[in-house]
């Protein structure tokens, strides 16, 4: 039936704390959830490394890692065990307590946003009231760690890296709140659960997610860019430029504490694909009717590891940003169309049921997109550019 | 008083102090961060989930990483060799006291004023958030125009350096 293995994960736990007594029934509950979570993503990041040199390789007309274990598989346990084993240099003139520290809150900020994430029909580590604000202010807390690790290398290309870093990551982080904004306006909740159970239910066999409203579908690609820019990934992978920077924040890291922010990239890859899923393509939800009785958690990782491949194929396929087209994408052309896109999504709220609302916010959204585009384009200057902080 | 409001009191109070006594500026601004993060865990204990999500993201994600960009692209973090003591100190000593004293007043003028409730009551981000466009929408509009006024006076300071250049 579809409860048994739907709600496999849940029943599991509660048939493994039920030999423990009352009072450490809640405690150890909690305690199980974490130690999966903790695991899952770890595995699931080994994986998705293996998945992506591989993807990648096969874009570039190249085999990939084929040495280890069949199809070279047991890759990433021979990466494990070389980063455990290398020897871990602090540079002499590195400021040693927050070089240490900088790694430990990156990956530490980047686990706490799974609490809140609803990965299954009932499972979720804990069902805040205010669930999205609590995993962007975990998000938020991640851009000082990242600052943490650039200045106390005391490394020209580290703290280079770091500030961009940085002011990349407040510039898209707007958008990226911005764009969820309208999802909490539709649903009146900042409960993940809650947005999860607005989007469930089928109309003709086609499910009720956000992504196919107007206003969910400029949201969810505003999100898009916005995510690829927060982690970091190609084509906004600046900060780790590695024919500009060598690698970034992370070049004075060598040994365990470079896995770890690799660790750390991977995972807010992960959780940030998660929470789009769950805004915008319906969380745990099946995409037809006829395929409800396919367990949730199924359905959620399969959105997350569709996303993640998009994230690789978008790696492979387009080059790097300049400083100057980030910062003007950001400000002047995703910023825009997030905060109409509020305005469209209130008059979509507030037009009633029929084909009329649809027709309007559509008509809206195209134009303004098609404009803007024109606009800059027309305004595009090609020729010497000039930094004005470098000079 | 819980025993967990002592660690997270001492947390915010030597986050704070650090903050004041550290010798490298960086420093004092990731110090002034461990206490942003005390007073956040101190509304999270407190129950007030909005307001302490809200003192992360907007303290930690946002003002701790203008502060040290600030000191990074004004001067070195390092301390000057002649100390850091204006001239005015005692000035700021005397204005320093004087917020504290009134602070003080009111925080402790409010426990006669506020009847003590034994429940404790239940406020979910939906109530905050009706509150703040039905009832306290003036407020909340000032703010804006004070922010916005603010921004575009800072585009403005920033813009003169570049038309001078011209």
């Amino acid at each position: 039936m579809i409860s048994g293995m739907d709600q496999v994960f849940v029943l599991l736990r509660l048939w493994l704390v039920s030999f423990l007594p009352a009072a450490w029934q809640p405690v150890i509950g909690a305690l199980l959830s974490v130690v999966a979570i903790v695991c899952l993503f770890p595995a699931l990041f080994a994986l998705t490394t293996v998945f992506e040199r591989k993807g990648l390789a096969r874009i570039q007309n190249r085999l990939g890692p084929n040495r280890v274990g069949p199809f070279g598989l047991l890759q990433p346990i021979a990466d494990g065990i070389k980063s455990l084993t290398k020897e871990d240099i602090v540079p002499l003139s590195a400021d040693a307590a927050v070089h240490f520290l900088a790694p430990v809150l990156l990956v530490v900020a980047v686990f706490m946003g799974f609490a809140v994430l609803p990965m299954g029909r009932n499972m979720i580590l804990v069902d805040m009231d205010a669930g999205l604000l609590f995993y962007f202010a975990m998000s938020a807390s991640t851009e000082l760690a990242v600052f943490m690790a650039g200045w106390s290398s005391r490394n020209k290309y580290s703290l280079l890296g770091a500030m961009r870093a940085v002011a990349q990551m407040i510039s898209y982080e707007v958008p990226l709140l911005l764009s969820s904004v309208v999802v909490v306006m539709m649903t009146g909740s900042l409960s993940l659960t809650k947005i999860v159970a607005a989007q469930s239910g089928f109309t003709r066999g086609l499910p009720h997610w956000f992504i196919f409203t107007p206003w969910g579908f400029a949201g969810f690609v505003m999100y898009a860019i916005a995510t690829t820019a927060e982690t970091n990934r190609s084509p906004f992978d600046l900060p780790e430029g590695e024919s500009e920077l060598v690698a970034g924040y992370h070049t004075e890291y060598s040994g365990f504490k470079f896995a770890l922010f690799f660790l750390g990239e991977y995972l807010a890859m992960f959780s940030i694909s998660g929470l789009g899923a769950t805004l915008f393509l319906g969380g745990w939800s099946a995409p037809f009717s006829f395929l409800t009785w396919i367990p949730s958690w199924i359905w959620f990782f399969s959105k997350l590891m569709l996303s993640i491949f998009v994230f690789i194929w978008m790696r492979g396929t387009l080059p790097r940003l300049r400083q100057d087209q980030l910062m003007n994408f950001a400000w002047k052309f995703v910023l825009p169309l997030c905060l109409l896109n509020l305005m469209v999504a209130g008059l979509w709220r507030f037009m009633g049921d029929g084909w009329l609302r649809w027709v309007i916010c559509s008509v809206i959204l195209i134009g303004a997109y098609t404009a803007l585009g024109w606009g800059e384009m027309r305004r595009g200057k090609i020729g010497p550019r000039s930094y004005r902080y470098a000079e | 008083m819980s025993f967990v409001f002592y660690i997270l009191a001492a947390l915010t109070v030597a986050g704070g102090l650090a903050a004041m006594l550290l010798k490298n500026t960086v420093h004092c601004a990731l110090a002034l961060t461990v206490a942003f993060a005390g007073l956040a865990l101190l509304f999270l204990n407190l129950d007030a989930q909005f307001a302490g999500f809200a003192q992360i993201l907007v303290y930690i994600g946002a003002v701790a990483i203008l502060v040290v960009f600030a000191i990074l692209l004004t001067r070195g973090s390092e301390t000057p060799r002649d100390g850091v003591f204006s001239r005015t100190w005692l000035a700021g000593l005397l204005i320093a006291a004087g917020v504290f004293a009134v602070l003080g007043w009111a925080v402790i003028g409010s426990v006669r004023v506020l009847p003590h409730e034994t429940a404790v009551p239940t406020v979910t981000v939906l109530q905050i958030g009706n509150a703040l466009v039905s009832r306290y929408v003036l407020p909340l509009e000032i703010v804006a125009v004070l922010l916005t006024a603010a921004m575009i006076g800072a585009v403005i300071v920033a813009m003169h350096e570049k038309e001078g250049q011209k």
